[in-house]
């Protein structure tokens, strides 16, 4: 048994510490508002004053940099959502289930800026608010989804079931995701293909896509910053009667 | 009952892996057919919801025609959804589920058992009642043989998943509403993949493809959904 405890890195096991991953959030956490806020500022200027406009969607492309990261971080905090259930499935991580249910509510938030965004960039461009597409729809579901979990997670009384049956529901709610990832490429539809890939140079000019990285670099750490602002809420709220909370409140 | 308990039967019933599937098949048909009244109202509700289309949007019959793949789709979809809140419902009650959970049998067969049972009573008697509610909505002749089978390949997947949401909630009270918000996203793509057939067949349009994909979901359900049913019980049963 000795080997298998070697099989994860140290940190792996210090996080599930509630009390370690709470010093370790409040270390990180200035770091990435400030990052978050800069990137965000930066980013929204350049992309709403300095950006070129589209030669065809002239000024009402600019929702874009609201729009695309926002779709990008509701997937992968449902990604996040149902790596950390399963963790604390697998290993009955307390703070893993903190991590899935924060994750929660935050990914039905941006899920809903992304569909609202798109609607508003879609009036104009294809002259409809909503159009029944293969991704505006199974994003609609990955909204739905969270929303399933989010309801869920509250019917149940126990936190620790709560956790596991969320968890499991997270976890069967995954195989949306390549659908959503692939809509585009699959089905011949409206919406256009996927703007930045890992593998290949985006079709925008640089002057376009530099602030739009920027963007999603930013809302990447809004997320972060979001995300440990609740674990670190959760935390405090579940480990309420140990002995280091009462001496934090004490010196508050 | 005069037999001395020893571990013979026990032994017998561990060689014959299929014998236990096949024994919580046979209980649970048995179970279902004692108790008519949960067989009869998917059915009746499936007609009901179907005969409230003309009545809520128009009576025209090509305008019913090109709405019919959709609604009995939708229909099916439904009943289904409101029958599987029962699907473990009396086990749980009276006690059964948690000896079922205790027993050193594979999970996994015996919920594949129940869930096979129940959609043999409610999968299939829809399938068979579709081609009826296609002649009441005016679906066009070349349409059934596409309706039927899409039903066929596409219900099981619905027994397959409705059962993830009956075993999350199965400890809740509430669990009948809260059951829908789970299961209902789950079922869209196998709704747009089975009324897309349906809509091929009644165009003339080759319909392979689509139940290519509903036959492919069908067997990642039954080969996925059971693992997540039988974890989903654990975890409501022990919470």
């Amino acid at each position: 048994m000795a080997e298998n405890k070697k099989w994860m890195p140290r940190w792996f096991y210090q996080m599930a510490s509630p009390r370690w991953c709470y010093d370790f959030t409040g270390k990180l956490l200035p770091w990435f508002a400030v990052a978050a806020a800069l990137l965000l500022a930066a980013g929204m200027v350049w992309a709403l004053a300095f950006a070129p406009a589209d030669y065809q969607q002239g000024n009402s492309f600019r929702i874009i940099y609201i729009h695309v990261p926002s779709a990008i971080l509701a997937q992968s905090c449902y990604m996040l959502m149902a790596v950390a259930g399963a963790i604390g499935l697998i290993w009955k991580m307390k703070v893993a289930d903190m991590v899935a249910k924060a994750c929660a509510p935050i990914g039905a938030t941006v899920a809903i800026l992304a569909l609202a965004t798109g609607a508003i960039w879609g009036k104009p461009t294809w002259g409809a608010w909503w159009v029944w597409d293969a991704r505006l729809t199974s994003m609609l579901i990955l909204l739905f989804l969270y929303l399933g979990v989010i309801a869920l997670h509250s019917a149940i009384e126990s936190e620790a079931t709560a956790a596991q049956a969320s968890a499991v529901l997270a976890l069967v709610g995954l195989v949306n995701i390549p659908i959503i990832k692939y809509s585009v490429e699959w089905w011949n539809t409206l919406h256009q293909p996927a703007t930045f890939t890992l593998t290949e140079r985006p079709a925008m000019p640089v002057e376009m896509w530099l602030p739009l990285l920027v963007m999603v670099i930013g809302f990447y750490c809004f997320f972060a910053v979001s995300l440990m602002l609740r674990v670190r809420n959760e935390i405090l709220r579940r480990e309420r009667r140990a002995g280091w909370v009462r001496d934090l409140l004490q010196r508050v | 009952m005069n037999n001395p308990v020893t571990n013979a039967r026990l032994e017998s019933v561990e060689k014959g892996i299929m014998a236990l599937f096949w024994a919580v098949l046979k209980r649970d048909l048995l179970l279902a057919f004692r108790r008519r009244s949960d067989l009869l109202n998917p059915l009746i509700f499936f007609l009901m919801v179907a005969s409230l289309f003309p009545l809520g949007i128009s009576p025209e019959p090509t305008f019913l025609a090109q709405l019919a793949p959709g609604v009995v789709w939708v229909g099916a979809l439904l009943a289904t959804l409101l029958s599987m809140d029962s699907l473990f419902r009396s086990d749980f009650d009276d006690g059964t589920l948690e000896q079922t959970l205790l027993s050193p049998q594979p999970l996994f067969l015996v919920v594949l058992a129940k869930v096979l049972a129940h959609w043999m009573m409610t999968g299939l008697p829809l399938t068979l009642m579709a081609p009826l509610l296609g002649v009441m909505l005016f679906l066009p002749a070349e349409g059934m043989w596409g309706l039927i089978v899409s039903l066929l390949l596409g219900t099981p997947t619905l027994s397959l998943v409705g059962a993830i949401g009956a075993a999350l909630t199965v400890g809740l009270r509430k669990g009948g509403v809260l059951i829908s918000l789970l299961v209902l996203p789950l079922y869209i793509p196998v709704l747009i993949f089975g009324s897309s057939a349906v809509q091929a067949a009644v165009t003339g349009l080759p319909l392979g493809g689509y139940l290519a994909l509903l036959g492919a979901m069908l067997a990642l359900g039954v080969v996925l959904a059971p693992l997540a049913i039988a974890a989903a019980l654990r975890i409501s049963v022990s919470g």
